[in-house]
């Protein structure tokens, strides 16, 4: 089987790779967004703490 | 719960304690993302390439390594998060809490793919790409069980009774599980019967089985992942007036 | 275990019930909506629809399918291995739409308890198999589809 045998599914090429690009994104999308929301949390903290420090 | 010698109670108590919790996952993360890699291509592989194509639906079939996982793990992230909601109701145990809350997001994306993969796989094999058959619209409701609880927790700002108030609607929602699981029997529906878990003959062949497998396997470590960044974030935010995040913020500990 | 969590733990329990009766009873009530199609069983017997839109599942009967004029319009007759129905259909069949494959058809019966679809969906089976082992096997063995 050659790449372009592979891609083109037997013709349904669009519902497969359309399911497993959607199927990806998601799964992504859920571990990034908590990584990305804990260290904005860190960093709001960590200025908190430093704007009290001074006060 | 009753003749649990008290070294475990202590072990488990111990592991609940917020920080250590935390430290833990931070060191489990690394392990389970390994794992679910080499599950997640070797099932991809099989899947994709080594599999021969369906003898009535050619390569469309591929679909099912998505589909069908997503579609059990949108069932068992459900119950999950149900059973941890209950002990955090009746215990007050804030991990249990934690982990419920943590769960409905995994579960929502598990529940949306299952929901998508199937709507792209009905249109070239059924004709359309949905019908209101007693599958189908069950599993639109798990997806609305989901939100439902992300947007009750999310609009209760005191999150010990946020918790209490969610934990209540996913154990309502649980009838829904059997539901769907067996609405393809007890109802006629479009979408066809159960594969792999109806017990006489093997009705996949096992070339197509093992990819399958593998797949499911690999989902239920992405859960885990996925659940305990979720669990990382909200015990922090939980906690934050508690010494161990003050001096985690203040060190400008990121991870 | 101490008397507040027991009661919670009860409290939980007779809620689950409750939610599981009621579920049941709604179901049961709502048993014929549920259903998405009729079986041909049920038509020949009268219990579906007459001038009503409905939705008919069935097995393609083996050698029924026939085109008629020059057209896209098909003929086949649809089983559920006691009763047949006759089907008329004119327009594009979905890809898995062949003889021996379950099926399920939008449309009315005419007078003549001929049933004009309006729109056809393949019902495909839950066996996947590799084409050389599927040809090994003896035809005619999926046939657990759609009829219950």
């Amino acid at each position: 089987m050659n790449w372009q045998e592979f891609f083109a599914m037997g013709g349904y090429a669009f519902y497969v790779w359309t399911s497993y690009a959607v199927t990806f994104i998601v799964l992504l999308a859920n571990i990034i967004i908590p990584i990305v929301r804990r260290r904005q949390f860190l960093r709001q903290q960590a200025l908190k703490q430093k704007r009290q420090g001074t006060l | 719960m009753f003749l649990i010698p008290d070294p475990v109670v202590r072990f488990f108590h111990r592991m609940a304690s917020p920080p250590h919790f935390y430290a833990l996952t931070e060191r489990l993360m690394p392990w389970l993302t390994v794992i679910f890699l080499l599950l997640l291509t070797a099932g991809l592989y099989g899947g994709l390439y080594l599999a021969p194509p369906d003898y009535q639906q050619g390569d469309s079939y591929r679909i099912i390594y998505i589909h069908v996982p997503s579609a059990w793990m949108s069932l068992f992230i459900y119950v999950v998060m149900a059973v941890a909601g209950g002990i955090g109701l009746v215990w007050r145990i804030k991990l249990a809490e934690i982990v419920a809350v943590s769960s409905a997001p995994v579960g929502a994306g598990f529940t949306f793919i299952a929901l998508v993969t199937g709507s792209l796989w009905g249109k070239p094999m059924w004709g359309t790409w949905w019908v209101w058959d007693a599958r189908l619209t069950s599993e639109l409701i798990l997806l609305f069980l989901y939100l439902g609880v992300i947007g009750l927790y999310g609009a209760i700002d005191d999150k010990r009774t946020a918790s209490k108030a969610v934990a209540i609607l996913a154990l309502v929602g649980v009838v829904n599980i059997p539901i769907i699981h067996y609405s393809v029997e007890w109802w006629n529906t479009l979408h066809q019967g159960p594969t792999v878990t109806k017990m006489d003959k093997p009705s996949i062949h096992v070339s197509m089985l093992i990819p399958l497998l593998l797949m499911a396997v690999a989902f239920k470590f992405y859960y885990l992942i996925a659940m305990l960044q979720r669990a990382r974030i909200e015990l922090l935010s939980r906690e934050r007036n508690a010494q161990w995040v003050k001096s985690m913020a203040a060190l400008g500990v990121e991870r | 275990m101490k008397p507040a969590r027991k009661q919670r733990l009860i409290l939980i329990a007779l809620m689950l019930m409750g939610a599981g009766f009621a579920a049941g009873f709604a179901l049961k009530s709502f048993n014929e909506n549920l259903m998405y199609f009729f079986s041909t069983t049920d038509v020949v017997e009268g219990k579906a629809p007459e001038d009503a839109l409905f939705r008919l599942g069935g097995m393609v009967v083996k050698g029924s399918v026939e085109r008629p004029g020059d057209g896209l319009m098909v003929r086949f007759k649809l089983t559920d291995f006691s009763k047949d129905v006759t089907v008329e259909y004119t327009g594009i069949l979905p890809d898995l739409f062949r003889e021996g494959q379950g099926i399920v058809a939008h449309g009315r019966l005419n007078a003549q308890g001929v049933f004009i679809a309006e729109e056809v969906l393949a019902k495909h089976d839950e066996n996947y198999m590799p084409p050389e082992v599927a040809g090994s096997l003896k035809t005619g063995t999926n046939q657990a589809t759609g009829q219950k």
